[in-house]
């Protein structure tokens, strides 16, 4: 019989021995630190993920919004320009009629002035021409009436004017 | 992928070491190469270790001899005694035909208490040595590193794939979620054992070349510590299933028989465990070294058909060794994997199908 089927006691106590040694030193000092530091490694890795998961997950929350606010913003522009716009319009325009109606204002001002010139000039010339004829009509008068039955003539005339009037 | 490219380099930096044993022969061969002497001194434990012949010097490496006589107590000598004595007689002790240490009594030759330092113990402390280098160098590593820091690579980062495989494929998924923490680092020290010892068995040169996972005492004990693992801590479950199983009442009552088979069943486990180790690493050194053998065998016959036969004999040596590579993981994978499975099946949960209606 070969000796390599024989188990021998030699090679068993050595066999125990040496084992136990690797066993305990390895069981204690080696396997368990790498386990758990791959372990540990796995549950950092997942947990990096989750989180990156969550900031992408945010990032795209605070995409939405911020495209939200964007089209909020870009509304209210809009609206704001067109508030703008009608404002100015409405400016030009009261402005416009405003203008119109001191146009209006200055131009009835001056006629009403002009009027009022007009007014006094032609009283003026009014008197200007009764003083006028009254002093032709004098200078006429001395020059027709210079003899008496011309003059009684002339009364008797006039008063039957004023009578019938 | 990374392992296998590991395998592959390991396998090219073997290829050229294979010549190193026909070498070893040729000194004997000049008389006819006996094969099975040849094959059965590489299997067998040594007290020396025959490192090579040079000519008609034997290289070895003598080994201390620790033995216990009837009467005379502990005895520690070198194994070169042996050879220096005239008639291979030293205080008393010789070695017999097959190899072993005997002690010469007036009744005649007895095996005395026998726990010299061997061939197959030096292989197995160096297994240990190299365990204890590559394992708690590679946890020296992480020791001020937080998990956030970078992974390992290189060699500590290969190590670390190759205990996270064993950890999760082998042990986690056979024996379960729930159990499979204390069994951990047993398991993981079986498998990197058996790995590394079939391995240095391919290496035919110093520091390889035992044949340690091929030798009887070693998968006894290997096998012995699994029996322990799975009979020692198994539940409830496990025993009822082994003395009480489900079967028809006749099959258990008045004849135990299905407790009977069970019982067998739980010592027939760590015996083919035993036996299945033993005799693929035993037979794969036998074959590598046949094969080299033919080299040797054929050259007496003809110059011509030998230097043919040579050629055969390296390239299907080479495959050979490939095989064995192979051969050396798979063992140690399926030691650790069938132990796993028979802890975990000692670990099971109620099966029983009224429990489950009452949960």
């Amino acid at each position: 019989m070969p000796s390599f089927f024989t188990p021998d006691f030699g090679l068993l106590f050595w066999m125990l021995l040496a084992f136990l040694v690797v066993f305990v030193l390895l069981a204690k000092f080696g396997f368990p630190v790498i386990v758990k530091m791959v372990d540990e490694r796995k549950a950092y890795i997942d947990g990096s993920l989750k989180s990156a998961r969550e900031a992408n997950e945010k990032l795209a929350h605070i995409k939405v919004e911020s495209e939200k606010i964007l089209k909020e913003a870009r509304e209210q522009q809009a609206q704001i320009l067109k508030e703008a716009m009608a404002t100015r319009d409405q400016i030009v325009k009261d402005a416009r009629i405003k203008a119109q109606i001191e146009a209006q204002k200055m131009l009835e001002d001056a006629k009403a002035q002009i009027q009022h010139e007009k007014d006094n000039a032609l009283l003026e010339i009014k008197g200007q021409v009764a003083d006028l004829s009254l002093t032709i009509a004098e200078k006429v008068l001395l020059k027709q009436l210079d003899d008496a039955p011309a003059q009684s003539k002339m009364i008797d005339r006039m008063l039957d004017e004023l009578v019938t009037k | 992928m990374k392992l296998r490219q590991i395998i592959g380099f390991i396998m090219l930096l073997l290829s050229p070491l294979l010549a190193q044993p026909m070498v070893a022969e040729s000194g004997e061969a000049q008389g006819g190469v006996n094969v099975k002497e040849v094959v059965m001194g590489h299997l067998s434990d040594a007290y020396e270790w025959h490192i090579t012949t040079w000519g008609n010097t034997h290289v070895t490496l003598p080994l201390p001899v620790i033995v216990k006589g009837e009467e005379s107590g502990w005895h520690v000598f070198s194994s070169a005694r042996f050879h220096d004595s005239p008639d291979g007689v030293y205080e008393g002790f010789h070695l017999g035909a097959d190899g072993k240490i005997y002690e010469q009594t007036p009744d005649g030759d007895v095996r005395p208490w026998d726990i010299s330092v061997t061939k197959n113990v030096v292989q197995l402390w160096i297994v240990v040595l190299l365990m204890l280098v590559i394992f708690l160098g590679c946890a020296r590593w992480y020791r001020g590193r937080q998990a956030s820091d970078d992974a390992p690579k290189g060699f500590v980062g290969l190590i670390e794939m190759f205990v996270m495989m064993v950890h999760d494929d082998v042990i986690k998924s056979n024996i379960g979620e729930k159990h499979y923490r204390p069994y951990a680092p047993y398991l993981l020290t079986v498998f990197f054992f058996i790995f590394l010892s079939n391995i240095l068995g391919l290496v035919p040169i110093f520091p390889g070349g035992a044949n340690l996972t091929g030798n009887l005492a070693i998968t006894m004990f290997l096998a012995l510590c699994t029996f322990l693992a799975v009979n020692l801590f198994g539940n409830r479950e496990y025993w009822k299933d082994i003395f009480w199983p489900e079967v028809p009442l006749w099959l258990k009552c008045p004849v135990p028989l299905m407790p009977l088979i069970e019982f067998i069943g739980v010592l027939t486990k760590p015996f083919s465990l035993m036996v299945r180790l033993f005799a693929n690493v035993m037979a794969g050194h036998s074959i590598v070294l046949s094969l080299t053998c033919i080299i040797f065998v054929t050259m007496q016959i003809g110059p011509a058909i030998g230097g043919t036969m040579t050629g055969i004999s390296v390239l299907i040596t080479i495959f050979m060794d490939a095989v064995e590579l192979l051969v050396a993981f798979i063992q140690a994978y399926v030691f650790t994997m069938l132990s796993a499975v028979f802890i975990g099946l000692a670990h099971q949960e109620s099966h029983s199908p009224q429990k489950e209606i009452n949960n």
